[in-house]
């Protein structure tokens, strides 16, 4: 097995920590794992994306063309990775603040309204958590109990309190991910 | 008639007033007579032999005309590429605390190419001793203008005479260093006559001593002269020196730590 | 039980440096190499081994930190990328002529001038070719996966040490920048004072009554004795060529077309190999770990096997000089590189193989 996946949106959404919490979890389980991020200049509020290659075998390339899966969370990366993904492979989006929606039609199309969801919850920093359950609802690449090893790993002590949230945002996003169209 | 014959007779303890130190090596020094250098380098020996610390001692010798020091010096040395010779004293210092680690620099090493060296160091108060011989010249390289050429003075880069207006004027480092709190102890000194030598070798000492409180930098300025550069015999060019540099570079305590 | 953790590969070289029990580093930020100083400063070694970490005023200062230090017998390391690896060749070539172990760290940048923050791999010439002035070599190590960003500390001091010379890493903006499963190592203890004398009695620690004093430099007014010296060191590097050499292949054995790739190139150049195979193409890689000294005679041989070479580099072709000097005319050898810090992708590699070599 080997997931290529890219995680694309806004600085401070907390893209690059759900790609480092997947390969964490990756890690527990035994797995081979690449985080591989666009850096730069961009801080809070540009453009932030990172590949994360999760595989039972050695990891060749970290940089990529073609993903597996697509995980897009703001417009501006709908319009530069809808194209990268694989015909046959899945496109996952958050529909806040998306003006254009996905429209091939030779790829599996999910949906995952995070940003609302957190709203609604009261946590907007769980954000990227609800999308990551979204995700494994689809793509259950690494075990629920790992992803929580995985959080403990990734977390510093001080924030271990906020587990139990994390875990609730992610299980939330697994029941509200709704699919959108089948290759 | 045989000159270097030694009457055997009158070499009798009582009668030494003056010995080498051991810590000075047998090698001729290739200074120029007159210059200060060779003054200087026997002070330093002295105070490590006083401190009995040739064991734990490591020094640090520049580009220019002392760039051959540990030649002359018998200790462990390195040789430090121009200007970063307190770059190496800082890792030779932190990284065995327990050594004395001194610099020996020239104007031109110490003041224009390693300016940024010298004032980290003493910014961060390195517990380190650096010894800078001020001449106002580049005299190895063949009497080039310096940070510290006076103005008006002529060297080879400054026909004419320095010309402040184009060239800059003298920087006096020393002053500029004093001013950073990393500092501890800063002094300038003169080795031209006996009085000055037995001056700047307390002042030596005091800086070697201060290692072993850690409480910063000390910096100890000697004014000399390049006779060969300035283009004078020996004694006018400690003439010149005494006339026109210590004027602009007046010797004494800059930074005396408080008792 | 073996401890696995997630870094990237500026932070395992840190980790690295800790754990073999190095005893200093002096740096100076720049991306995409800051991580390094910033990871070792929050990680407090000085409590964990003792090892100094200091924040130098300058990559020129830092690098005479490193000569300071290793003349001391000390294990010294620097990191930082391009701009302030320029910065640095001073002091490398001075170490180089005094005959100095350490270890530099280069994380490069698109150059040149300051260029882009972005991976590249246009420092080969300086890193492999001398890079200051003066007849040296340093041993360039070429790291592609976090796991030996990590493991290549160790290795380097060994050789460093070997040898009495400095060392590169010669890592890239992605390598340094990515995460990856590292498996870290034991604590080791640093040296102490006297395993240091045991090991280098040439180095300034104090001179005592039971040897002559020690002088480290690299000055000799004399020409002839420069020319003995520089002998030795030329001896030492062809010593180095023979023992050191250190490559990775993969899928040769049947190959027709070979790619020829270090670092992140190697990377992509793994799955550039998957794709032409699953198009029918024989192709493998050879990948030089080290790069100083570099695979000759193994790429002499693989030279009269294929009917192609690609060197791939992110640049506009340096590696291939050695390529080309390796095959000895045998075989066309071409390049494909990006530059300015465009990362090739997998798919481009395999289509200029097609378009140059087949």
């Amino acid at each position: 097995m080997t997931e290529e996946i890219i995680i694309a949106g806004f600085g401070g959404q907390g893209v690059l920590s759900m790609g480092k919490i997947m390969c964490y979890s990756g890690i527990v389980q035994g797995q081979e794992v690449t985080w591989m991020p666009s850096y730069g200049p961009e801080m809070r509020g540009g453009t932030a994306n990172v590949t994360v290659i999760i595989s039972d075998e050695r990891i060749s390339s970290p940089i990529i063309s073609e993903y597996d899966t697509a995980i897009i969370l703001n417009q501006q990366s709908m319009d530069k990775f809808e194209s990268m993904v694989k015909a046959g492979g899945t496109l996952i989006y958050d529909g806040n603040g998306i003006t254009r929606h996905p429209e091939r039609k030779d790829i599996n199309i999910f949906r995952v309204d995070a940003a609302a969801e957190a709203a609604k919850m009261e946590t907007t920093k769980t954000f990227n958590m609800i999308v990551l359950g979204g995700f494994l609802k689809i793509k259950p690449i690494v075990k629920m109990e790992n992803v929580i090893a995985g959080l403990k790993k990734s977390l510093p002590e001080r924030y271990h309190h906020l587990i139990p949230v994390n875990e609730k945002a992610v299980n939330r996003g697994t029941e509200i991910v709704q699919e959108i169209q089948k290759a | 008639m045989a000159e270097n014959v030694i009457n055997k007779d009158i070499v009798k303890e009582e009668n030494l007033v003056y010995k080498k130190t051991d810590l000075l090596t047998d090698k001729p020094l290739s200074y120029c007579p007159g210059c200060g250098h060779g003054t200087a380098h026997r002070l330093v020996m002295e105070v490590i032999e006083e401190l009995n610390a040739q064991d734990k001692t490591v020094g640090v010798a520049p580009v220019g005309c002392s760039v051959l020091a540990y030649e002359f010096m018998d200790i462990d040395m390195q040789q430090a590429a121009h200007g970063r010779a307190p770059a190496l004293a800082t890792a030779l210092k932190r990284l065995n605390p327990e050594n004395y680690i001194f610099t020996y620099q020239g104007d031109g090493d110490l003041a224009a190419i390693g300016t940024a060296e010298t004032i980290h160091a003493c910014n961060r108060g390195e517990n380190i001793t650096i010894i800078f011989v001020n001449n106002g010249i580049y005299g190895m390289t063949g009497g080039q203008m310096a940070p510290t050429t006076l103005p008006g003075m002529k060297s080879s880069t400054s026909p004419y005479g320095r010309e402040v207006h184009s060239m800059g004027a003298p920087m006096k480092i020393t002053e500029l260093i004093a001013e950073l709190p990393g500092t501890y102890y800063v002094t300038r000194q003169a080795v031209h006559t006996p009085a000055a030598a037995r001056k700047a070798k307390k002042a030596l000492k005091k800086a070697f001593e201060n290692q072993k409180l850690k409480k910063g930098l000390s910096f100890v300025e000697i004014v000399s002269n390049c006779n060969s550069g300035w283009k004078m015999t020996p004694v006018q060019a400690n003439q010149w020196m005494v006339d026109n540099m210590f004027p602009f570079y007046p010797l004494g305590d800059i930074k005396v730590p408080e008792e | 039980m073996k401890e696995l953790r997630l870094m990237k590969g500026n932070e395992a070289i840190a980790e690295a440096a800790i754990r073999v029990g190095v005893d200093g580093y002096f740096g100076y930020p720049i991306t995409p190499q800051s991580e390094v100083l910033e990871y070792l400063m929050l990680q407090k070694p000085e409590e964990r081994t003792g090892m100094v970490v200091l924040q130098a005023e300058s990559e020129v200062a830092a690098i005479n930190m490193l000569y300071g230090g290793a003349g001391a017998g000390k294990m010294v390391m620097t990191s930082s990328s391009s701009p302030g690896i320029s910065l640095k060749q001073e002091g490398i070539t001075y170490m180089a002529g005094a005959e100095l172990p350490g270890l530099i760290l280069n994380v490069v940048r698109g150059g040149p001038g300051l260029g882009t923050i972005q991976p590249a791999q246009s420092d080969y010439f300086q890193a492999v070719k001398g890079g200051g002035h003066g007849d040296y070599r340093l041993i360039v190590l070429a790291p592609n996966s976090v796991q030996e960003m990590y493991d290549f500390v160790e290795t380097g001091f060994d050789l460093a040490f070997k040898y009495r010379t400095p060392v590169m890493v010669l890592s890239d903006g992605a390598i340094g920048q990515m995460m990856e499963k590292v498996e870290v190592g034991e604590q080791k203890k640093r040296l102490t004072d006297a395993e240091v004398k045991e090991r280098c009695p040439w180095a300034t620690t104090g001179k005592d009554a039971n040897r002559e004093r020690n002088i480290i430099t690299s000055l000799d007014l004399d020409p002839h004795q420069q020319e003995v010296f520089n002998h030795k060191l030329q001896a030492k590097y062809k010593e180095i060529e023979k023992n050191e050499v250190v490559l990775e292949e993969i899928q040769t054995e049947d190959a027709e077309y070979l790619f020829v790739a270090y670092g992140t190139s190697s990377r992509i150049c793994q799955k550039s190999v998957q794709l032409a195979r699953a198009k029918g193409l024989k192709v493998g890689l050879l990948r030089p770990i080290t790069l100083f000294p570099f695979p000759t005679e193994r790429l002499k041989e693989l030279g009269k096997q294929v009917k192609g070479i690609l060197s791939v580099e992110m640049s506009a072709g340096q590696m291939i000089e050695d390529i080309k000097l390796a095959v000895e005319c045998n075989v066309p050898v071409e390049h494909f590189g990006r530059m300015g810090g465009i990362i090739p992708s997998p798919e481009e590699v395999v289509e200029a193989l097609e378009q140059k070599l087949k």
